[in-house]
């Protein structure tokens, strides 16, 4: 530190930068996320209604299940982008077997959401594959197979499922309710769990990790298992409350808003650090923004325009420290 | 010949190997399918993503990736479209420059700041579908194609072929010497093989790999505005996705998503045979467009694993 003082020569200053980038880093979200809450009860009429907030909840509820797994692969240095065609194959087998009740349709979509999981763990772990392409081999491979087994959108009147979409306790959405409890779990995991040392470890240093005798490989299989896993649940969740299953549509280009909540979150995708709060609120901040700039009729190519900057921006505070 | 020189062979013309046997399968197996019609149209069909294969080709061998393409490809057919009531030149110009800016601006970001080629292209991919929307009024424009010379740029045929094969043809052949005969080649596959060696050698890593993020940009326009001469108009809803499929069709063609190897004759075949695969399902007829998506899926995943298990053979000997 003191030699990259004296070189820039800029006293205080000089100082003062490397915090700044490691604050923005750590809590740029959050202040972020703060700001444009604060931005919205000022200047937005009806921000505060609470219809108006749960569907914002409702909404982002997907992304943010997806993006727990994809906090938990990318902390391995590794990549998932098969999870929105596992959404859209949770969908088709949700609907398939919802002849024999809600919860078994949602256990065979889960376990199919884990065996695609598997696979790409497989292939990644044990042949070697990178993370991009064999997942990449699932993403097209995968909602083909979704179009293959329910080829075009399906409606239902199956009860228990719209209610596990639309129900509510004490006002909260119920899907919003395993969101949070799944946030907590994955936290957890991360922080306070063997496994979750060994996938930080992992990422952080694969050859070290593998000399000090972590299982290396099984640990990575498990990461991209829990993602799949994780994505099936949020295709279930999704696809309860559209009360209808479109394996053509759903979950199209979630890999790209999970990987964004990740990495504005703080999270390097260089791996060997997990940031799963962070990851939530990056969630939080690009739908927040989203639905910001919609009302104020600001049109849908803004939006995206905007949200393209703050990807930059948002990688650009976090590489600082990367090459300190 | 010995093991190593077998998987080499194997790892670098195997697409083409498997290409020709797709396509001896298939007359054998149908009728229809070795007609000049079915392969004109295999053909024509192909050349579009294979322009944009040919960019993403130096990008993957420059150790990078680019995800923006199947953007730029809908924004240059849309100013293409647009441009089109001014000119040729015009149509031509217009998506050509815009997309080369997009992708020297990226090539900037990803060299001057170190940040991930993956990245950069996302909020590129973002960005550009944004400017899309932004100039056809929320995709609500689709601008038609007023120039009847650009139009039969796209239409028109020369021996049974549509003039954007011969222009992909021509490309393929420059992009081929650029890659293996000019220093700039050698300088993409040093960048691509080890970066700070290259480096240390004196290889100018950060003008090539702008270079390299230019050249993606300014092909995919490129197909954009071809695409827009044949169908006539800017149509806003293409390109999703196509990003994805032209890293496919790389890597089933033997290039090394680590970067440092790989070639344009391999991806033009990877090209040809997602097209061939697409057409062997049609010829099944009954089989849904669906499940050429569970082909195409398992035959990339097929090729990695093959991929890897060569690599590793040469590694042993």
């Amino acid at each position: 530190m003191a030699e990259l003082t004296s070189r820039q020569g800029g006293g205080r200053v000089a100082v003062l930068k490397p915090q700044v980038y490691a604050w923005v880093q750590d809590y740029g979200v959050y202040a972020a996320v703060l700001a444009l809450l604060l931005f919205n009860v000022l200047f937005t009429p009806h921000f505060l209604d609470a219809a108006n907030f749960r569907t914002q909840l409702v909404q982002v509820t997907p992304i943010v299940i997806v993006s727990l797994g994809m906090a938990l692969v990318i902390g391995t240095q590794g990549i998932d982008l098969s999870v929105g065609s596992v959404m859209a194959l949770a969908a088709a087998l949700t609907v398939l077997y919802l002849g024999y009740g809600w919860l078994p349709a949602l256990v065979v979509a889960v376990i199919g959401g884990a065996v695609v999981g598997a696979a790409g763990g497989a292939l990644v772990a044990y042949v070697g594959v990178q993370p991009i392409v064999a997942t990449l081999a699932l993403l097209v491979g995968v909602r083909g197979l979704a179009n293959v087994l329910v080829p075009q959108l399906v409606e239902f009147r199956n009860p228990g499922l719209i209610a596990l979409g639309s129900s509510s306790v004490a006002g909260i959405p119920v899907i919003v309710l395993i969101a949070a409890a799944l946030t907590v779990i994955v936290l957890f995991v991360v922080r306070r769990t063997t496994f979750g040392r060994q996938v930080v470890a992992i990422g952080g240093n694969r050859p070290a990790s593998e000399l000090s005798g972590l299982p290396v490989k099984r640990v990575l299989l498990t990461v991209y298992v829990i993602s799949g896993l994780l994505a099936a649940l949020a295709g279930v969740l999704a696809t309860a409350r559209l009360q209808a299953s479109d394996p053509t549509s759903l979950g199209l280009f979630i890999e790209l808003s999970a990987i964004t909540a990740v990495v504005v979150g703080g999270t390097p995708l260089t791996g060997g650090r997990i940031r799963v709060l962070s990851t939530v609120m990056g969630a939080l901040l690009m739908q927040l923004l989203a639905a910001t700039l919609i009302k104020h009729n600001l049109p849908q190519s803004w939006t995206q325009m905007v949200q393209a900057v703050i990807i930059l921006a948002a990688v650009y505070a976090t590489r600082k420290r990367g090459t300190r | 010949m010995n093991r190593e020189q077998t998987s080499r062979l194997l790892q670098q013309h195997g697409a083409v190997m498997v290409l020709g046997l797709l396509v001896i399968v298939g007359s054998l197996a149908f009728d229809t399918f070795a007609t000049p019609t079915n392969a004109a149209s295999v053909v024509v069909s192909s050349s579009f993503l294979a322009i944009i294969a040919i960019g993403m080709t130096f990008v993957i061998i420059s150790g990078g990736i680019d995800l923006s393409v199947g953007s730029l490809f809908v924004l240059g057919g849309v100013l293409a479209a647009y441009g089109s009531q001014y000119g040729m030149l015009v149509a031509l110009l217009l998506p050509l420059v815009v997309c080369g800016v997009v992708g020297l601006l990226q090539g900037l970001v990803i060299a001057r700041t170190g940040m991930a080629p993956f990245i950069v292209t996302l909020a590129g991919l973002l960005g550009v579908r944004g400017l899309m929307l932004a100039i056809s009024d929320e995709g609500a424009t689709t601008y038609l194609v007023k120039d009847q010379a650009f139009a039969a740029l796209g239409q028109g045929e020369l021996l049974g072929l549509s003039y954007p094969v011969y222009v992909t043809i021509a490309l393929a052949l420059i992009a081929m010497v650029l890659l293996q005969r000019t220093g700039f080649g050698q300088n993409v596959y040093a960048i691509g093989g080890n970066e700070q060696a290259a480096a240390l050698m004196g290889v100018p890593v950060a003008r090539t790999k702008v270079l390299v993020y230019v050249m993606s940009g300014l092909l995919a326009g490129l197909a954009g505005a071809l695409n827009a001469a044949r169908l006539s108009s800017g149509v806003t809803i293409l390109g999703i996705g196509l990003e994805l499929d032209a890293i496919a069709a790389v890597v089933i063609g033997g290039t090394l998503l680590t970067g440092g190897a790989g070639g344009i004759t391999g991806s033009v075949a990877g090209v040809l045979l997602l097209g061939v695969i697409q057409s062997l399902i049609n010829q099944v007829g009954s089989l849904t467009s669906a499940f050429q998506q569970v082909v195409s899926g398992a035959f990339l995943a097929l090729v990695v694993v093959a991929q890897r298990l060569l690599s590793k053979a040469q590694r042993l000997t």
